[in-house]
């Protein structure tokens, strides 16, 4: 089976977000593969080791995915690729990375697509479905559970809490949700091995693109920080009257019951 | 300028979910005067799309199909790519449910549009539609435009707030026949594990519990506040990780996001990942037994105690108060 895994780098989740000059502020963070994709690089893997074939990770963005590429490879994955857009695309939207990521996966021999359901820096979750529209193949979002039985593939989906099972069939994307499984740390031995294993770049060129294409259709105007909140009031004296006290305050100050 | 929009309603149960309303008043903003179309798929709908006429939109366009019933992305892309085609619309507005998130973008992706997902926010401001938007779990914002083509957006529940209901409000209601066929992915099943009652993106007034709740059991108290206020119960990753709950009622950075009215946290620490799906809230209550617990630095009222005894006695406080009412 050939299985892709599409992969963001993004900030770490314990990040504080600080502006500079009205953009997000990256010198000095840490960063990680995106926690959804995660999901997404353990599932692959497993598929893998069950049903035999090909994990291949890829990265839309710049030089320093690289290393994000090889945390993925480090975990199991065969192969990564990088297309880096650093120097021909600016302010790129999920228009131009599903653009991007399909035109380089319409090339490619692709039984299973996996990704993360969500981005946790960007947040809209767009790219995965865009591109398996874009490629016309079937999707389930958020899954929990995959089964795959030769052509045959039963999804278990989360929506808002219920479950849907589903049944399709290859080829497939699906977006990993939080459940799907528990994503292995990279070992000493696999971060080693990951060093050897093959790290593809490309760039707009190599997948006959021009900025043009990719040109994204939306854009941000402002970024701001939410208000500082005021500090809260902690309550004083026995529980009790606490208690009493805080209805008071929900009722009258919040006005909120 | 003006612009028409469509809104696709969405169904739970033949009603329209409350976010389809919000969608309209949204879609009104983005049509600047222009014609907002609501659309709703299903069976047995019309009612249903009569109560978007009540709640703003100018006419309904109903797509009445046994392959509709569910949500498919495959049926409800061939429904409304039929819609699109027939009206030509400027502007799409979804609510940004698992429905929206699944299908919005897809549907993006066959338009080649640019889609702004999760606005909280929608007004024109220096000739352009401008939408706000969380960003980084909502640690910051951003105003987002689309520069060429449809406007295309999805709305978070529970943030823009519907038109007020006109039940003397007219429009046409239309019927719009689609062949639905080949649908690629089909549900076998439909478990439902999520509690009876309030849904909790969409709660007004939620109470949540940490690993401070300690059992499933400790969730019993903080179900009885929550019924008494009307709202729903939510936890945190710790309680869901130490099988105090099910993980349907996360609330955090790598679960739900929530904007409700009242938020209670009841045993949890306030890690920043927690905070991340709750700091929106409009009011937030802290009860810990750790003075030093990082909820009480966002939160607006807190009380340093015992969950389970504060909990109960706020219960009888509240009912006691909602008598007195």
């Amino acid at each position: 089976m050939n299985i892709y895994v599409l992969l963001k780098r993004t900030f770490d989740t314990e990040e504080k977000i600080s502006l500079s000059n009205g953009r997000i502020q990256e010198d000095g963070a840490e960063f990680i593969i995106n926690p959804y994709d995660e999901y997404a690089v353990e599932e692959a893997i497993q598929v893998r080791d069950a049903q035999g074939g090909e994990v291949t990770v890829v990265t839309v963005g710049g030089e320093d995915a690289e290393k994000e590429l090889r945390t993925a490879l480090a975990m199991g994955a065969d192969k990564a690729v990088l297309i880096n857009i650093e120097d021909d695309v600016e302010d790129g939207d999920q228009y131009t990375t599903a653009k991007i990521l399909s035109e380089y996966l319409k090339e490619q021999e692709v039984d299973l697509i996996i990704g993360g359901n969500v981005a946790i820096d960007g947040g809209s979750g767009q790219v995965g479905p865009r591109v398996a529209g874009l490629l016309d193949i079937p999707y389930v979002t958020t899954v929990t559970k995959l089964e795959i039985d030769g052509e045959n593939v039963t999804v278990t989906k989360d929506v808002e809490g219920d479950s849907e099972i589903i049944e399709t069939s290859l080829p497939l994307l699906i977006t990993a949700q939080q459940g799907l499984n528990e994503p292995r740390y990279p070992s000493l031995p696999g971060i080693m091995k990951a060093k050897k294993k093959p790290l593809e770049e490309l760039e707009l060129d190599d997948l006959d693109l021009e900025e043009d294409d990719v040109e994204a259709k939306t854009k941000s105007i402002e970024i701001y920080l939410p208000a500082q909140k005021e500090a809260g009031k902690v309550l004083q004296g026995e529980i009790p009257d606490q208690v009493k006290e805080l209805v008071q305050l929900l009722r009258s100050e919040a006005k909120v019951i | 300028m003006s612009r028409k929009v469509i809104v696709l309603g969405e169904t739970r149960d033949s009603s329209l979910r409350n976010v389809s309303f919000e969608a309209v008043a949204a879609a009104k903003t983005v049509a600047e005067g222009g014609e907002v179309v609501g659309v709703v798929f299903g069976e047995a709908v019309s009612e249903a799309g009569k109560e978007l006429i009540h709640y703003g939109a100018d006419r309904v366009i109903v797509v009445e199909n046994e392959q509709l019933k569910q949500y498919s992305s495959d049926g409800y892309t061939q429904a409304l790519m039929a819609v699109i085609d027939q009206e030509n619309p400027e502007g799409i507005i979804l609510g940004h449910t698992s429905l929206g998130k699944d299908l919005a973008p897809r549907l993006a992706g066959k338009l080649g549009s640019g889609l702004i997902s999760d606005a909280i926010a929608v007004e024109e401001a220096g000739g352009n539609i401008v939408f706000t938007r969380p960003i980084y779990s909502g640690k910051a914002f951003e105003k987002r435009i689309v520069t060429e083509g449809i406007v295309f957006a999805t709305i978070r529940p529970n943030n823009i707030d519907p038109l007020e209901h006109d039940a003397s409000r007219s429009g046409d209601v239309q019927s719009l026949s689609v062949d639905i066929k080949d649908l690629r992915t089909v549900i076998k099943e439909v478990l439902r594990k999520a509690t009876e009652g309030v849904d909790l993106s969409e709660a007004k007034v939620i109470v949540a519990g940490g690993r401070g709740v300690k059992s499933a059991e400790g969730f019993e108290p903080l179900k009885e506040l929550a019924d008494v206020l009307g709202g729903a119960v939510g936890a945190s990753r710790g309680a869901c990780d130490a099988d105090y709950c099910d993980y349907a009622l996360q609330i955090g950075q790598t679960g739900k996001v929530v904007t409700p009215d009242l938020y209670i946290a009841c045993g949890i620490s306030g890690a920043i990942q927690h905070l991340a799906g709750m700091s929106n809230s409009k009011v937030i209550v802290a009860i810990n037994k750790d003075p030093e617990a990082n909820i009480f630095k966002v939160a607006d009222y807190g009380i340093v105690g015992d969950l389970f005894e504060v909990v109960p006695l706020l219960t009888e406080e509240i009912k006691a108060l909602l008598v007195k009412s």
